[in-house]
């Protein structure tokens, strides 16, 4: 904190009294250009260790509450015993240690008109460009009783916050009787990680096979089609026969309500499931800061200009990660990591009056695994198009499919290259 | 297979527009898909829904080869009393997979 002097604060409450000592345009005239990034996640992260590596003609700032990081990739091998949460867990010292100026507190609004930012310890701080990487809300109570005591029954386990969710559901998991049901409820597009809960499956379904076999995997799905699909369900075929049911919307699998007292799942035309654990993923927004400052549009999620990730809703406000309105493109840490660079190269050149990098690529790569030595892939390609995001045609795809006994090889070295693209991943975020 | 859901409110007022929900399992095979040997699979469609209030046809529809696999259909209905909500799926082969629901009315 002690990089953090006082030119470089605003008091809100002075300002707002008219009595502050330094204008906002007085601190910028007196200070390199402020680049303030709000949050730590893949995204931010990126965007600080890019900002620092590419712009030494700016100061860069990244808000970030907590102190570790714990990341949503390889949740799901903690979940099954293969990893530990320390594993999955980075500081912000090497950031830190790169000139970046850390402030662990919340940010809790924005003022686009003053560019001001309030911090929960009381004080605001002041930006020339914004880069708001601020993930996601769950939706309270979008699904039917399932508000913020029913996830200590039924863990959502999304948000990894600093693991507990995550270290909930696998005591549930260990606690699970053999020949117990283990639910699952997944939403309908879009939300955070979309083969995320069918790696989900595939990992508990490793970890049941391995400790208890009779016990049943049933998952409840808002869709007809995810991600993957084919190359998940020839793996479940083949890995885990028997022990994975998955029941899409057309097959009446939407879940309209939870139980956690009953310990039910209900679905859209009223059939009752009981459980004896449940993972609810539950309906999910852009975070409350971004709606806050009025930067969702009526899906709950914030529409930016496809080349410099502009808010369309404010100016100097640069949205990336999975709060922004990115589809076709994923929201996954990839995405947030590639397009991160472009809004900070975007905000800095428009802050010099340079005209944005004009042709970005974006990239997009997901590995799953289904087993500790199995592991599965998919590369997407986008770039901007006139409103929003466009899938480079003939570009990326996933694994090829086939039978275990000839694709044994290329599933055990995907498990590795998944490690390996952890930790480059980490790496370009965090080191 | 071919397991017929209705989900409608349990209770509406009189006047109230109320929304039937229904879904049925079913493949609904155009007979123009093959299988991996090559060989051609069955046709099996359903090509017509209807549904009944108190007796009384409220809705039907004519199903043809662009129905998806297990077709849900939603549909209003006025409130006009009690009703008791019939709705069959009819086989082309003139099998009917029928699902009943029952609207009570509140103050």
């Amino acid at each position: 904190m002690t990089i953090l002097t006082r030119r470089r604060f605003t008091a809100l409450a002075s300002a707002l009294a008219g009595a502050s000592v330094l204008s906002p345009h007085v601190v910028r005239a007196q200070t390199r250009p402020r680049l303030v990034i709000i949050g730590g996640g893949f995204g931010g992260a990126s965007a600080a260790r890019f900002a620092r590596l590419q712009f030494p003609q700016v100061d860069v700032t990244l808000i970030e509450p907590k102190t570790t990081f714990v990341t949503c990739p390889y949740g799901n091998l903690v979940l099954e015993g293969a990893r530990t949460l320390p594993q999955i867990s980075h500081s912000y010292d090497r950031l830190k240690a790169r000139g970046v100026n850390l402030v662990h507190d919340w940010a809790d609004a924005i003022d686009p008109a003053t560019r001001t930012i309030r911090l929960r310890g009381g004080t605001a701080l002041s930006y020339d460009k914004l880069i708001l990487s601020p993930g996601i809300a769950i939706r309270w109570g979008a699904l039917a009783g399932y508000d913020e005591a029913a996830a200590e029954v039924f863990p959502h386990a999304w948000v990894p916050g600093s693991g507990e969710q995550t270290t909930l559901l696998r005591r549930q998991l260990e606690a699970l009787p053999d020949g117990g049901v283990f639910g699952m409820a997944i939403p309908a597009n879009p939300f955070r990680c979309p083969p995320g809960p069918y790696e989900r499956i595939s990992m508990v379904a490793s970890y049941l096979k391995k400790h208890k076999p009779r016990a049943k995997i049933l998952a409840l799905d808002a869709k007809e089609a995810f991600s993957k699909q084919n190359l998940f369900q020839d793996a479940w075929t083949e890995l885990y026969p028997g022990l994975i049911e998955w029941v899409p919307s057309n097959r009446d699998g939407r879940v309209v309500r939870v139980d956690p007292r009953e310990k039910v799942l209900e679905t859209e035309f009223g059939t009752r499931h009981r459980v004896d654990v449940a993972n609810v993923i539950p309906p999910q927004s852009a975070a409350k800061i971004a709606i806050d400052a009025g930067l969702a549009n009526e899906t709950g999620w914030v529409p930016v200009n496809p080349r410099t990730f502009e808010a369309t809703r404010a100016q100097h406000i640069h949205v990336i990660g999975d709060a922004n309105v990115g589809q076709p493109m994923p929201k996954s840490g990839y995405i947030a990591n590639s397009t991160s660079k472009q809004a900070v190269a975007s905000a800095v050149a428009l802050l010099e009056g340079r005209e944005p990098p004009a042709s970005p690529v974006y990239f997009n790569t997901c590995y799953s695994h289904v087993a500790d030595d199995y592991g599965i892939s998919v590369v997407g390609v986008f770039r901007p198009g006139e409103t929003g995001f466009v899938e480079t045609p003939n570009s990326g795809g996933v694994s090829p499919r086939g039978p275990l006994a000839e694709r044994r090889e290329q599933r055990r070295l995907e498990a590795l290259y998944a490690d390996a693209w952890y930790a480059s991943i980490v790496e370009d975020a965090f080191g | 297979m071919s397991t017929p859901r209705i989900r409608l409110p349990a209770s509406a007022r009189i006047g109230d527009t109320v929304e039937i929900r229904t879904l049925i399992d079913h493949p609904m095979e155009t007979g123009l898909r093959r299988d991996e040997r090559g060989q051609p699979i069955a046709r099996n469609m359903l090509i017509r829904f209807e549904a009944r209030a108190n007796g009384e046809q409220v809705f039907a529809a004519d199903l043809a080869n662009g129905a998806s696999a297990n077709p849900t259909l939603t549909f209003n209905l006025r409130a006009t009393g009690e009703m008791s909500i019939e709705t069959v799926w009819i086989a082309e082969s003139g099998a009917r997979f029928t699902a009943r629901g029952r609207l009570t009315l509140r103050s």
